[in-house]
């Protein structure tokens, strides 16, 4: 329910910063506790501000089903990383002020009643930086909607990989593509959530690969960064350029939805796009996924037959 | 940055570093010698290496990248597709070839024949040298991020074997795209980074002079990499370092691809399959630790009060949104 929140005209000083919050669409002052209570979004001009892991999940999932998985991944310092500030006091200060272990959380949940898999970034630890934890976390929630035959959700938000871990963070890209490859060999449906930003190599991975691709509203989505570009290429950046719109535009997003819509939106979907069973023939004799194929027909035999047969033939009984 | 695409040095410069002791000069230097100019480029390799060079063109959708070199070749009598980042030899061949920099039509044409080699039973030999993926407007508009993720994607799965060398920079994303492979190979002189050490540089340092000092940091040489388990091999390069004697780097590397294509025609192609995608799930280290939670944040109210100081947004009356970001942090608005 949008609440119409106060606005005013901005002068600085009289908005102590922990209280009010400047809307960089509109110019609004928002008074925070509102801006909370509304989802997060500017009541005036419909500016989707970031969204903390907790608050995502409590948008999209229904009420008391989550349950956290992995709860205890935290980073380790594979390179001894020092730049103005040690990487282990980077991590432990983005620790204290999140209360999050790391820049993704996942586990298992329903959204309206369906069982998913997800995996949610927060962009305050750490710009949602992929290090090897986050990588893992998708690839976990990758592997857990693979075994039990439920939709993967990953909800983006990250500048892209975390230079502290090097070529180890890149490495993370071929983590999660390898698993969402296995996830859509075994038909099992991935929805990407994009929100503001998604960007560097979280983009060019797993949250350009969804079999939907969903953006929030002008979210910044995009490969290089501006300042690559400029320091690169001395060109005009075209108006609206790496904005959810634009990639709509481009053919990249299937579709720009409001916060408030989402979880109806992925309901909906979701009740199109049933997990299906693998049907035992010999398409693994001559499909490039042959091997495994026939692993995910011998887990999908020993137990789940029932279940996803069940959803592949009633797909209207709960229009 | 004109001149680091350009592989422009001072060749003095260079003997010097080589004199320094400091791991920072030592560091530097290689990556100079990553970018220089004369080094031997894919089509050098091959011309070099092989009996029977075709090189194939088009993505069937949009061009031909110049910048990503693909085909057959024979070596030693044993076919097989390859695929490479193409630098210039000189400024204008790399303005033709955009820097060596691929745009997604460059990464779809290199599907086209990592799917060709899967078909044909050729086994695919990649050669890895990008300062990153072309990071202009028409490159994002054409799906930059999606051809990237899609070719590793692709090649994670390839029932046929792939060898990746790293010859030169080895770029980010635009690198790895044509590096997962079931052996991973690196020249002496490599680099290979998840950013340009003056992207990171400018970053966390504030500014592009400390790129020495992040590629240090970033342990990014050949031999870091073998170290940390990215790269399985390393192959020395002659003398003053590959620039110097393309033909004899271009035979050590023949030699040490026949070695591979031998040892990985042993294998099956399910064990094949099996071992190259254990080799990418187990890399990235974490711990995992049993206490449920890190020390939470004294009460909601003041976490959100923390959040909302720290968001970037905050900052950013009268600056471009949202490029700018948290001090703290990796700004969003950067390739990394
Ligand atoms: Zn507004």
């Amino acid at each position: 329910m949008p609440i119409k929140l106060p606005s005013f005209r901005p002068r600085r000083d009289v908005y102590p910063p922990d209280l009010w919050t400047k809307c960089p669409s509109c110019g609004d002052m928002l008074f925070n506790k509102q801006l909370e209570k509304a989802d997060r979004i500017c009541p005036t001009c419909d500016h989707h501000f970031r969204l903390s892991a907790a608050a995502r999940l409590e948008l999209l999932l229904d009420p008391g089903t989550f349950r956290e998985r992995d709860a205890g991944l935290q980073s380790v310092d594979p390179l001894g990383f020092v730049d103005q500030k040690a990487y282990p006091d980077r991590v432990a200060t983005a620790q204290s002020q999140t209360g999050l272990r790391d820049a993704a959380v996942r586990g298992v949940g329903a959204i309206e009643g369906q069982a998913v898999s997800i995996c949610v970034m927060d962009f305050g630890f750490m710009g949602g930086s992929m290090g090897a934890v986050v990588g893992e976390k998708v690839t976990r929630a990758g592997e857990d909607a693979l075994a039990e035959r439920i939709p993967l959700i990953v909800v983006s938000a990250s500048g892209g990989a975390r230079m502290q871990e090097g070529t180890l963070a890149l490495m993370q890209l071929a983590k999660t593509c390898a698993i969402l490859e296995r996830v859509r060999a075994a038909r099992v449906p991935y929805i990407s959530v994009m929100s503001d930003p998604t960007t560097g190599g979280v983009f060019a991975s797993y949250a350009v690969l969804g079999d939907i691709n969903l953006a929030e509203p002008n979210a910044l989505i995009g490969f290089a960064g501006a300042r690559v570009s400029a320091g690169t290429i001395s060109q005009e950046l075209p108006p609206g350029f790496q904005r959810s719109e634009f990639l709509f535009e481009h053919g990249f997003v299937d579709r720009i939805v409001n916060r408030r819509a989402l979880r109806a939106e992925i309901a909906g979907l979701l009740r199109f796009m049933r997990p299906r069973e693998v049907p035992v023939d010999t398409r693994s004799a001559f499909s490039p996924i042959g091997s495994f194929l026939s692993q995910v027909v011998g887990a999908a035999s020993g137990g789940m037959v029932g279940a996803s047969g069940s959803s592949a033939t009633n797909g209207e009984r709960d229009g | 940055m004109v001149d680091r695409l350009l592989g422009r040095q001072d060749p003095k410069d260079g003997n010097k570093a080589a004199a320094a002791t400091d791991p920072k000069s030592a560091m530097w230097r290689r990556v100079q010698l990553a970018r220089n100019l004369g080094r031997p480029r894919t089509l050098d390799l091959l011309r070099e290496m092989a009996d029977e060079v075709i090189e194939l063109h088009g993505d069937r959708g949009f061009g031909d990248d110049p910048a990503m070199a693909v085909g057959f070749a024979r070596i030693e009598g044993r076919r097989i597709a390859f695929v490479g980042q193409q630098k210039g030899a000189d400024t204008e061949e790399n303005i033709r070839r955009n820097f060596g920099m691929p745009h997604p039509e460059g990464y779809r044409k290199a599907m086209r024949i990592f799917e060709l080699a899967e078909r044909f039973a050729l086994p695919i030999v990649t050669f890895v040298d990008v300062p990153g993926a072309h990071p202009g407007p028409e490159s994002e508009e054409r799906g930059i991020a999606d051809a990237i993720a899609r070719s590793i994607g692709l090649m994670s799965r390839l029932r046929t074997p792939i060898i990746a060398i790293i010859t030169g920079e080895g770029g980010s994303g635009g690198a790895l795209a044509i590096a997962v492979g079931d052996v991973v190979i690196a020249l002496e002189n490599a680099v290979y980074s998840v950013i340009s050490p003056e992207g990171c540089a400018a970053i966390l340092w504030r500014t592009a002079e400390e790129a020495p000092t992040a590629a240090l940091a970033m342990k990014m040489s050949a031999q870091d990499q073998l170290e940390l388990g990215v790269v399985d091999r390393v192959v020395p390069e002659p003398g003053e370092g590959a620039h110097a004697d393309p033909r004899e780097t271009a035979r050590r590397l023949r030699s040490v691809i026949i070695g591979e294509l031998d040892r990985l025609g042993a294998l099956t192609t399910d064990e094949l399959v099996e071992a190259r995608y254990r080799r990418y799930r187990m890399l990235g280290p974490y711990t995992e630790v049993s206490a449920p939670d890190v020390a939470p944040p004294p009460s909601r109210g003041l976490a959100d009060r923390l959040r909302d100081l720290l968001d970037p947004t905050r900052w950013s009356m009268g600056m471009p949104l949202p490029g700018s970001s948290r001090r703290d942090e990796p700004p969003a608005h950067e390739e990394v």
